[in-house]
């Protein structure tokens, strides 16, 4: 196969005088495989491939994209780029990143082994975690999903400013969805384990915390209506903070879109908080060494001590805000331009376990899960209302197990309500790391 | 868009490991959009996506590959992946021959996108942010977006079927800010239609843009809604996002097979008040989950799921179908040719009822009334399903009065069914979809009367 630079520098060197190109191209392999009752469910081996073409000229810009990386698509796709941007209104911002001098970090993201690792040995896993996961609590009756993927990524930049970087990535992990039976009565709850090779991976973790988190929730009764004190778990904070990060980003500041525009150096949070953006974590999931502008990522801190510090930046909004871009590039994939957003979020962790936050706490929740965040978050406003399940919590300790109920507060109390933060950091497959927060005065909405 | 000879080789290939059934699905999908933000034309998009997913299945085991290399090597490599992938027992030699069964025809598509000029397009963007602009200063951000896709399929299996399909959708939504006093508030309208440009004979596009900037403009006076349980009407249109969560779901064959659905083992059941009627139907020209086939070539169907109450089926695919011996109910969908089909919804809807929906209004004391809601979510297993409204109301002493700001209601789907007690003669489809599912996503319809629950939990902060 021929590079993938090779094949972005080759484009970007089409680009007519005075214009301005930026090549993107991927290149993927995906393994899925899904276990049921013992067997095979369905085994995907996928191999995906793609360019993405952003062309600047005049001030105005145009994108296209083919989902293929024949010879003749290269040239029918830059084309359609260029003329595009015919169309579109002309600012005096567009244009493609400039070198910065930063260099990338030395990071290694690429687990060899996972290109040996066979489809059986992939199955056997797969099989293992939905019998670990039947296995692992009596009351489990049935399994929705069980299930091994794992993903070699290779991606490349080159733009028409001298920019050529490439990235080459693995990632795999195990995830389950069990069901938990009694009294005729059904709950459901996950678990997984992440890594860069399937060495990381670790069956029995995912196993039980999937049997543990449905089990748990037997007998859930629909509480009443009233404010208490609420723990997030992990995985619920890491879910919270990638909408946070959205509201922290230059585009959304620069459009009117944000509920901290103009709140630079203000409190925002308690002292307690530190928010911090670093794609050049290794540990991170989504670590990079370049962004989607093939700018090097770098550690950005956007809350020290509850003040507001800084927002993220691509290039655009850099040289729109006037400022450096903190290589917040983010694309989804080729079939779109660069935007911008956090790619490793992470509140700084503090001393205390999950049990200790939660043996100072006379009467709350510990919230286990949420549900409907894309409908009941509004990242303009900050108005937060979602579905939600977990248990209560009394006199310092985990009481019965609650469902069909909702939190809500705003993102900006949210933020200056926070009481604790957990030592329990974790990465998770997103953007944003998790870590149990706790947070007072939320209404819980019930019966 | 393949040679039949070359699509039997292919489908002899995937069989060679003792495969019992292989199918291959071709896509070659163009799409272009255009977005405005800020006050500008930002940027014009256009893609190309062209391939083929080839599948296997032996016993339970399904094996799946796809590739963008429509060549004969491409389809032999991804086909003989496939068949690894479900490693059947037996080898040996078989041979396939497809033949065409032609669907219903779709209603032509009168202007189609790719005829239509970029300028042309853009300009309703225009039009867009110079009305929903003119509707105050309060509206301080305007985005637009227009969007046209044409999708061709070709799906063969081994069971001789052949058949093509030709899709196109076109989309428009208008996004307003509003700032005041009490911060931001966002209103969003949108269209969408399996129609081509001649959407727009129809569409005012400043009408849609007055109307979402009158919502953000609205919900800046909104004062926080209530918390707890109390009774819910739900507006024309946007209620089939209820259904879509509360049942809709839970009656999709996979999840039931795998009893992960509270409705698995329930048909024949009262599940609903006598008043719900609910079907979901493939067939419903122009809206926004219609097609004439499947994405593994059955004909779209109407299909009852709730008959005055009664559950009287599920939504089947292919596999699922195969299993119960029955044939599928033109559910099997999938994302793109990158991905396996599994059951979807297509228009869902309840069926009109016969109330006045004034006198549902007025024959509620206190309450909320829903205009406009956002998405959903639910858990099939439990039932358990939230929804977000994006524009509601306090009803006081039977009337709509003050405007309450965004939140979540969550419910569960078996009670919500049984707690439905009026249903207005006021049907309406609702705003186009993309249904979540597995991490695919298509598009889907959905539409209602107006419709009262007797009782619903309110997720906002005040008492």
């Amino acid at each position: 196969m021929t590079e993938l630079i090779d094949i972005a520098t080759r484009v970007a060197g089409w680009a007519n005088d005075g214009e301005q190109v930026e090549a993107y191209v991927v290149h993927e392999r995906e393994t899925e495989v899904r276990a049921y009752e013992g067997d095979v469910e369905s085994l995907t081996s996928a191999e995906s491939q793609g360019i993405g073409v952003r062309v600047v000229a005049d001030g105005r810009q145009g994108f296209a994209y083919a989902g293929t990386l024949e010879e003749s698509a290269l040239q029918e796709t830059l084309q359609e780029a260029r003329d595009n941007a015919r169309f579109a209104e002309p600012d005096e911002f567009n244009g493609v990143a400039e070198p910065d001098g930063v260099m990338p970090a030395d990071l290694d993201l690429f687990d060899a082994s996972m290109a040996s690792f066979t489809a059986d040995e992939k199955v056997a896993l797969a099989i293992e975690l939905e019998r670990a996961t039947r296995a692992a609590d009596p009351r489990i009756s049935g399994i929705e999903s069980a299930e091994y993927v794992d993903t070699i990524y290779e991606s490349a930049v080159a733009t028409t400013n001298g920019l050529a970087t490439t990235t080459r990535e693995t990632g795999c992990y195990l995830s389950a969805y069990s069901l938990a039976e009694a009294d005729g009565e059904t709950q459901t709850g996950f678990g997984f384990s992440i890594g860069r090779g399937p060495s990381d991976l670790d069956t029995e973790k995912a196993a039980t915390e999937a049997a543990e988190r449905a089990t748990r929730l037997l007998g859930a009764v629909k509480p009443e209506t009233g404010r208490v004190t609420v723990v997030l778990d992990p995985w619920v904070t890491a879910q919270m903070l990638g909408i946070i990060g959205h509201t922290l980003t230059g585009d959304a500041v620069q459009r009117g879109r944000s509920l901290f525009a103009d709140r630079l150096g203000e409190q925002v949070a308690v002292n307690d908080v530190v928010l911090v953006d670093d794609a050049t974590d290794p540990a991170a999931f989504t670590a990079s060494m370049v962004d989607g502008e093939g700018l090097a990522t770098r550690r950005t801190s956007l809350i020290e001590d509850g003040v507001l510090q800084a927002f993220l930046h691509n290039s655009y909004t850099a040289r729109r805000g006037n400022t450096l871009s903190t290589g917040s590039a983010v694309r989804g994939g080729f079939k779109g331009g660069p935007g911008v957003g956090a790619q490793a979020l992470a509140l700084q962790p503090g001393t205390k376990t999950q049990a200790e936050l939660i043996a100072e706490i006379d009467d709350g929740l510990l919230v286990q899960g949420v549900a409907g965040l894309h409908s009941g978050v509004n990242p303009v406003s900050g108005d937060f209302s979602t579905g939600a399940e977990g248990l209560r919590i009394r006199n310092g300790e985990l009481a019965e197990p609650v469902r069909e109920l909702t939190i809500a507060s705003t993102i900006q109390r949210l933020l200056l309500d926070i009481q604790g933060i957990g030592s329990d950091l974790e990465w998770l497959p997103m953007s944003a790391a998790g870590v149990s927060v706790v947070v007072a005065d939320i209404t819980m909405s019930g019966s | 868009m393949l040679d039949h000879e070359l699509i039997n080789r292919t489908l002899g290939a995937a069989l060679r490991t003792g495969g019992e059934f292989a199918e291959v699905f071709v896509e070659d999908k163009k799409s272009s959009s255009a977005m405005l933000d800020d006050g500008r034309v930002e940027e014009l998009t256009s893609g190309r996506d062209r391939g083929a997913g080839i599948r296997v299945v032996v016993g339970d085991t399904t094996g799946f590959a796809h590739t963008a290399d429509l060549s004969e090597t491409g389809l032999a490599s991804a086909a003989e992946a496939a068949a690894a992938a479900a490693r059947g027992g037996g080898g040996g030699v078989r041979e396939v021959s497809v033949s065409r069964s032609d669907g219903p025809r779709p209603a032509a598509v009168r202007i189609p996108p790719e005829d239509v000029a970029k300028a042309t397009k853009v300009e309703l963007l225009s039009l867009a942010d110079a009305a929903a602009r003119g509707e105050g200063s309060a509206i301080t951000q305007v985005s637009a977006r227009y969007g046209d896709s044409r999708r061709r399929i070709l799906v063969a299996n081994s069971d001789g079927l052949l058949a093509e399909d030709d899709q196109v959708r076109t989309l428009f939504s208008v996004s307003c800010v509003a700032t005041g006093d009490t911060g931001l508030q966002t209103g969003r309208e949108s269209t969408g239609s399996t129609v081509g440009f001649e959407l727009f004979d129809e569409t005012d596009v400043e009408e849609m843009a007055r109307r979402a900037a009158a919502r953000a403009i609205t919900k800046l006076a909104a004062r926080p809604a209530p918390s707890g349980a109390m009774p819910v009407v739900v507006g024309p249109g946007g209620g089939g996002v209820l259904f879509h969560e509360a049942c809709g779901h839970g009656l999709e064959a996979d999840l039931v097979s795998k009893s992960a659905s509270v409705f698995a083992g329930r048909v024949g059941e009262q599940v609903a008040t006598p008043l719900v009627t609910l079907i979901d139907d493939g067939t419903m020209a122009g809206e926004w989950g219609h097609f004439t086939i499947d994405d593994e070539g059955r004909p779209a169907a109407h299909n009852v799921l709730i008959q005055d109450g009664v559950l009287t089926d599920y939504m089947w695919d292919h596999l699922r179908a195969r299993k119960e011996g029955r044939v599928s109910s033109g559910n099997g969908r999938r994302q793109s040719y990158q991905h396996l089909p599994m059951v979807r919804m297509t228009n869902t809807y309840i069926s009109n009822g016969v109330e006045e929906p004034a006198d549902i209004i007025t024959s509620t004391d206190s309450g909320v009334y829903v205009a406009e809601l956002g998405g959903g979510q639910v858990n099939t297993a439990t039932g358990d399903f939230v929804f977000g409204m994006t524009e509601a109301y306090l009803i006081e002493d039977g009337e709509i009065t003050e405007p309450i700001r965004e939140g979540n209601l969550i419910g569960n789907g078996p009670e919500v069914l049984n707690r439905i007690d009026a249903l207005g003669n006021d049907f309406a489809m609702g705003s186009p979809g993309t249904c979540g599912k597995d991490g695919q996503g298509v598009p889907v319809g959905d539409g209602t009367p107006t419709l009262r629950v007797t009782s619903l939990t309110i997720g906002g902060t005040a008492a």
